[in-house]
């Protein structure tokens, strides 16, 4: 079992213990003791922020008064002052008002929180959709206007999780392609899946909706100020949960219409880029880069794969094999398994590049090449 | 009190608990290897399995033989035939509750999964990711027919499940007839409606196991075959085994009302097995209801 | 039936007849064949503490991991596993059977019965469990890992994604179902059938009341929980599709079904600790407890609104509007008899003669941790603000107030308080103090902050988080060694008292009142053969 990451953990293990010990006495790096709920940019989540603090202060309250009669009788109905157990156990009067009490209480809590989740669920008449799809483990977003399209996975580097490298500041809240959407618009996201349930959350929208494969979930939002939002997935989806964050730029709809055509220029360029002559050491040095990206949580960079999960590719008898099954695979995955289909995720030049590095890495090199023109054709 | 109180009795020690949890174990741990075996796993799985059954039968037996002798002994008290009813009336409650999650999941997946799916009813924007796919139940096509392709046909109702019902029920009078046949210790009647009961309840198996099979290589109805299928065989297949385990207890009952055992005022095990053939009997009828006509 | 099996029973009668009610059995086969209702409340009790252990151990791997920012000491695949062990194992491991245990130890002496309903049925229920347990701890070291999908295993993660050792885990669920089952049907047909003549049910003492009504929800959902994990087998091993959308299931359909577990399955983990808790309070307060009658018709309520507020756990999977309103109120109208059990033991304390022994010690921190428990799941309670709190650790932090300063603390106040009756010996008074303070220092300073980090946006279940977490993560692991350490204590504390001689006196504790008491220190092998005059 790969239990433990490297070597150094024993030292670590002893500047842990003097770290502790430091602790409460030398403010750390990373000093940001944030207590409370994030008020949010959304009308929505400040209705909640609002519900919460309401909530909270009630509780407080009642603690006080609990907590506070239960202290008095600890300090001055103890034996040891000499206190008598007086003997009354029973009072139908004050039993119905403890009771009535926090009923009425509960009441006043359950309106104003019952309004805001009607609000909550109204998602009709949106200015923009977009379906948000949850993968092992990145996003995926398409517009369904303007038919953009993208996947959205994290960019921290390897070196910094692993303690190689200092952290930087939106550490392992970072994107390669964040989404974008305008601001002060309605944007109603469909949510789904497509292996096994995400969370798509953004806590300063206010928008938690889980992303269950095969039925979509809706939710909106109408952000009231530009900026970057960060998020991360909420449910538990396998190995790498904790690095699938979420970040969403906010334009003006000017810019947000620059931008949208700008990905659909983009989009098309890549699409073309098949079209050129690759050989050999383009395709493997391409091929390296996007099989680190897409490929390696799961198969791992030794090609070695976790055994028991995730099948090892060096050595693989489809790898080896014929290349249109090869092919086929990686294009459209393995049904009901974790291995997703790439068809949509890459483009034709990176399928190309990424199957022709398996072919060719780990010491058992085929030599052959997978052409992206080739793979192209049956992208249609 | 009235009477004079008769001690409770503890029996002081038993191995059968321990080697009955032994038996479990075996039993988890060879259907686990089976079932996940790659190439090699399978015959230490098959001969654990095996281990555990064998163990498992062997306690059973002698854990209620010797239930019965200890009774014969005149140990239990009627406060001990209390616990036992107590006892006997729980755990079929569990058994009940067992039903209902399955009924549970059937009515869920009707009711809300599939409309859904199909685009009725809130989360009707789903229908979006299986375009084309309708609502109906019997579900014949299911979202992803490549994945899992429905039945061509589902069972009809009115024959083999109808005549099935018809021996069941049947078989719940027959062996109320026993019971009362045993109350008035009349022990050749007791054992041949007890008889009638158990060839019922064998028939009803043999039907289900031609039905099973005609769902298999005529209807294309298998477990595969969408979640119709699913529902299909995990409520029958269920109820199917409970009514295996009752016609064993009931032929277990029909030995002992053979070799003399249970007296007028006194048999607990008989009663103990007629609830539990009722509450099989019961389960069907929902089955025949909700699984088959509805 | 056979000669053979015919022997076979006369030896076993024979044996019977020769030890009838003497002392325990020598040598080991006293633990492995005993039917003695002491006997297996004690491997009860022990079995639970080294799940205590071993959940715990996990725990800490888990808080050494959080100490810091960036992966450290585990791999994120086993970091997942370790999430999921330590849930189930306390969940399944530690709390029920520990519970079980003061149950089998407590329930027939406290109603004056000779021993459990169904003593042999009694042996079975406890020696599932370290099968079922060995079955699921051995998963971790088979290809591909043990568990690593939440002890909530939710579908598809927990069927189509799941590594092959899930059929293990399941069919040790299975087992672990079975012997609560057995346990839940004994507990019942106990309570039900061996009370003496004056003992009616409005005289049981409230732990006897308590578990009653945990033995019912037991009875009731166990099987629901049976039941679908054999839908997850069917899926995985035979081809259905209960919770695959492409065949017509869904996956939100586990869920259900798993809550409709899940919800009561906490409730049975603190109704018992209500009634350890009511028992103690009015011993050290020197007063009768207030409100008796409501307290047993407070229990009822919780136990039946516990079956209709499932979906609370779910307000974020897209349940239609009606659906989560409805949950939502059904959810907070079990403030209210909650409410009612905190007030009447606040009530019973006032005007009450106090001494703070450590059982009280732990009573009084488990009425205030409870209800701060009980006040962040109010919030959770609140739909539209679950959709900031959920999965994140503002949720972990709700469930070890209710669950730690909860029911493990009423776990320990109960064994230091009955400690006595069954060894016969006094515990060392000022250990178990200290150990009360460290304990307490230590639980707060590991799950306070825990609030504050889910607040600010931290989800749960990820071994590795954004730089502004960092603080009180490490405060939180700082806590929890502290607090785990402490319980070497406990263990040093419970061992010197079996073993050195303190002579305790019958009743104990000067406060004390009820059947149990009315038995030599230590409770000798069979109490209550003859059952005693209940006025
Ligand atoms: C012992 C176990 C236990 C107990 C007793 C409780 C008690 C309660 N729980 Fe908790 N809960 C868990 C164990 C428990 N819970 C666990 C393990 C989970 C997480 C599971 C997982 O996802 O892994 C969870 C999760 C959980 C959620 C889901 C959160 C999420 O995932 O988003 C919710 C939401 O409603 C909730 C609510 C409540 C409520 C309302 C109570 C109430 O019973 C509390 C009632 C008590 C009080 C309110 C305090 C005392 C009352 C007064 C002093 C009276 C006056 C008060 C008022 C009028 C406010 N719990
Ligand atoms: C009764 C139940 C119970 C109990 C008692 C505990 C006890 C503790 N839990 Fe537990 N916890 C859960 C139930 C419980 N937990 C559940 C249900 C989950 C959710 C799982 C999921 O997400 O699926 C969870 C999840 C959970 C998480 C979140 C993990 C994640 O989301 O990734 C964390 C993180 O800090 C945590 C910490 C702790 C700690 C520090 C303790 C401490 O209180 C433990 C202290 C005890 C000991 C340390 C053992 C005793 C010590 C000794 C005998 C001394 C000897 C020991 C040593 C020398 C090491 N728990
Ligand atoms: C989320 C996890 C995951 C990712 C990411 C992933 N795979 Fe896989 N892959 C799997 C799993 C699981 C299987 C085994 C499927 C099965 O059960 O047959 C698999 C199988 C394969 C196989 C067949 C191996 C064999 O011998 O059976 C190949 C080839 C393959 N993947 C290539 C790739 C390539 C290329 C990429 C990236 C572009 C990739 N995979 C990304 C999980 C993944
Ligand atoms: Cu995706 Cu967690
Ligand atoms: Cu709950």
């Amino acid at each position: 079992m790969n239990l433990i990451l490297s070597a150094k953990n024993l030292s670590r293990i002893c500047s842990y213990a003097t770290v502790s010990v430091l602790f409460f006495t030398v403010p750390t790096v990373y000093a940001d003791w944030q207590l409370n709920m994030r008020e949010g940019v959304t009308e929505i989540s400040r209705a909640i922020y609002d519900l919460h603090m309401v909530i909270f202060w009630i509780c407080v309250a009642i603690a006080i008064i609990v907590f506070g009669v239960m202290l008095y009788s600890v300090i001055y109905h103890r034996k040891s002052r000499g206190a008598k157990a007086h003997n009354f156990h029973e009072n139908l009067y004050v039993e119905i008002a403890w009771t009535v009490i926090p009923m009425v209480i509960l009441i006043g809590m359950a309106v104003p929180a019952t309004g805001t989740l009607i609000k909550m669920y109204d998602a009709r008449e949106s200015d923009l959709d977009i379906q948000v799809t949850g993968y092992q483990w990145k996003w995926r977003y398409q517009y369904l206007e303007s038919g953009v399209d993208f996947f959205s996975s994290l960019t921290t580097p390897q070196e910094q999780i692993v303690g190689d490298a200092e952290k930087t500041e939106n550490y392992l809240l970072e994107v390669d392609n964040p989404m974008v959407i305008p601001v002060g618009l309605k944007v109603r996201f469909l949510i789904t899946a497509n292996d096994v349930i995400h969370s798509w959350w953004v806590p300063d929208f206010a928008v938690k909706k889980d992303a269950i494969p095969g039925f979509i979930n809706e939710s909106w939002t109408i952000v009231e100020e530009p900026g970057i939002y960060r998020g991360q997935c909420a449910e538990l989806c396998g190995k790498d949960h904790g690095f699938m964050p979420i970040v969403v730029e906010v334009k003006s709809k000017a810019d947000f219409d620059i931008w949208v055509s700008e990905q659909l220029l983009a989009q098309a360029e890549k699409a073309k880029s098949a079209e050129k002559r690759w050989n050999l050491d383009e395709l493997m040095v391409l091929g390296e880069e996007v099989y680190t990206k897409s490929c390696a949580a799961c198969h791992q960079a030794s090609g070695e794969g976790i055994p028991g999960v995730f099948p090892a590719l060096k050595g693989s008898l489809i790898v080896q094999g014929d290349p249109a099954a090869h092919i086929n695979l990686v294009l459209n995955g393995k049904p009901g398994t974790a291995m997703q289909a790439f068809i949509d995720q890459l483009s034709a030049t990176e399928l190309a590049a990424v199957i022709t590095y398996e072919r060719n890495a780990w010491g058992d090199s085929l030599g052959d090449i997978i052409s992206p023109s080739q793979i192209a054709k049956m992208k249609q | 009190m009235q009477t004079e109180y008769q001690e409770y009795y503890v029996p002081h020690q038993s191995y059968y608990p321990i080697v009955a949890s032994v038996a479990l174990f075996c039993l988890a741990f060879g259907a686990g290897s089976i079932m996940t075996a790659a190439e090699n796993g399978g015959d230490f799985g098959m001969i654990l399995l095996f281990v555990g059954f064998l163990l498992l039968f062997f306690i059973i037996i002698s854990w209620f033989s010797t239930v019965a002798a200890e009774s014969r002994l005149g140990l239990y008290s009627p406060q001990m035939d209390k616990s036992f009813r107590w006892g006997m009336g729980w755990f079929i409650s569990s058994e009940v509750m067992f039903f209902a999650a399955f009924f549970g999941a059937l009515f869920y997946i009707r009711v809300l999964a599939v409309p859904w799916l199909a685009g009725e009813g809130e989360k009707g924007v789903s229908h979006l990711l299986w375009e084309g796919f309708v609502n109906q139940w019997p579900l014949m096509t299911t979202p992803d027919p490549s994945l899992f392709k429905g039945p061509e046909q589902i069972v009809d109702p009115w024959h083999i499940p109808l005549l099935n019902t018809i021996l069941l029920i049947s078989s719940s009078l027959t062996l109320t007839f026993s019971h009362k046949a045993l109350k008035l210790n009349n022990r050749t009647a007791t054992s041949l409606w007890l008889a009638l009961t158990v060839v019922l309840g064998a028939t009803f198996l043999y039907y289900q196991v031609i039905e099973y099979h005609e769902a298999y290589t005529e209807l294309g109805l298998t477990l595969a075959s969408g979640v119709y299928g699913s529902t299909f065989f995990i409520l029958t297949g269920f109820h199917g085994l409970h009514v295996t385990i009752g016609t064993i207890m009931l032929l277990c009952i029909l030995v002992r009302v053979l070799e003399g055992e249970f007296s007028g005022d006194k048999h607990f095990g008989f009663e103990a097995v007629a609830w539990y053939w009722h509450f099989v009997d019961v389960v069907w009828v929902g089955l025949f209801i909700f699984v088959y006509i509805l | 039936m056979s000669t053979g099996t015919e022997q076979l029973v006369e030896s076993e009668l024979d044996t019977q007849e020769a030890h009838a009610h003497h002392g325990p059995a020598k040598g080991i086969s006293r633990w492995f064949l005993t039917t003695n209702h002491k006997d297996i409340g004690s491997m009860y009790l022990w079995f639970s503490l080294v799940m205590f252990m071993t959940g715990g151990c996990m725990a800490l791997l888990i808080r050494a991991e959080l100490f810091q920012p960036g992966l450290q000491f585990l791999e994120p695949a086993f970091f997942n596993q370790m999430t999921t062990m330590h849930g189930l194992i306390m969940v399944f491991g530690a709390v029920m059977p520990a519970f079980v245990g003061l149950a089998n130890w407590m329930i027939p002496m406290m109603i004056g019965a000779p021993d459990m309903a169904l003593p042999r049925l009694n042996n079975w229920s406890f020696w599932i469990l370290p099968f079922a347990f060995s079955i699921m701890l051995m998963t971790l070291f088979m290809e591909g890992g043990g568990p690593n999908f939440g002890w909530t295993f939710y579908a598809p993660l927990s069927t189509t994604f799941a590594p092959p050792s899930v059929t293990y885990f399941i069919f040790a669920v299975h087992m672990m179902g079975i012997s609560s089952i057995m346990g839940a049907i004994n507990v019942i047909v106990t309570i039900l059938n061996m009370r003496p003549p004056g003992m009616i049910m409005m005289k049981l003492p409230l732990f006897v009341w308590t578990w009653l009504i945990t033995a019912f929800l037991l009875i009731l959902v166990m099987p629901v929980l049976a039941g679908v994990v054999t839908m997850m087998l069917m899926d995985i091993h035979f081809g259905t599709s209960f919770f695959n959308a492409a065949g017509g299931g869904d996956p939100v359909l586990f869920q259900h079904i798993f809550w409709f577990f899940g919800h009561p399955e906490v409730y049975i983990m603190i109704l018992p600790a209500f009634g350890i808790v009511s028992e103690i309070i009015p011993t050290f307060a020197r007063k009768k407890l207030f409100g008796y009658s409501s307290m047993v018709y407070a229990t009822s309520s919780i136990a039946f609104l516990s079956f209709i507020v499932w979906a609370h756990h779910m307000f974020t999977v897209g349940i239609p509007l009606m659906g989560e309103l409805f949950f939502m109120f059904a959810t907070m109208l079990i403030a209210v008899p909650t409410g009612v059990k905190v007030f009447n033991w606040v009530a019973t304390m006032f005007r009450g003669s106090m001494t703070f022994e450590t059982p009280m010690l732990f009573a009084i921190a488990f009425v205030v941790l409870f209800s701060i428990g009980g006040f962040s799941g109010l919030m959770l309670a609140i739909a539209p603000a679950d959709f900031q709190y959920h999965d994140t650790y503002f949720v972990v932090a709700h469930f070890h107030y209710v669950l730690v300063p909860g029911s493990i603390f009423s776990i320990m106040a109960g064994v230091y308080y009955w400690l006595p009756k069954w060894t016969g010996n006094y515990y060392d008074e000022k250990m178990g103090r200290l150990h009360f303070w460290l304990s307490f220092v230590g639980i707060n300073i590991t799950f306070f902050p825990m609030h504050f980090v889910g607040l600010a946006g931290m989800p749960r279940r990820v071994p590795d988080y954004a730089l502004q977490f960092a603080d009180f993560n490490a405060v939180s692991s700082v806590g929890a060694f502290l607090f785990g350490f402490s319980q070497l204590l406990f263990i040093y504390n419970v061992v010197c008292c079996i073993r050195k001689r303190n002579q305790a006196t019958d009743r104990v504790w000067e406060g004390a009142h009820g059947l149990e008491w009315s038995v030599p220190s230590p409770a000798p092998y069979h109490t209550f053969t003859k059952p005693p005059k209940v006025d």
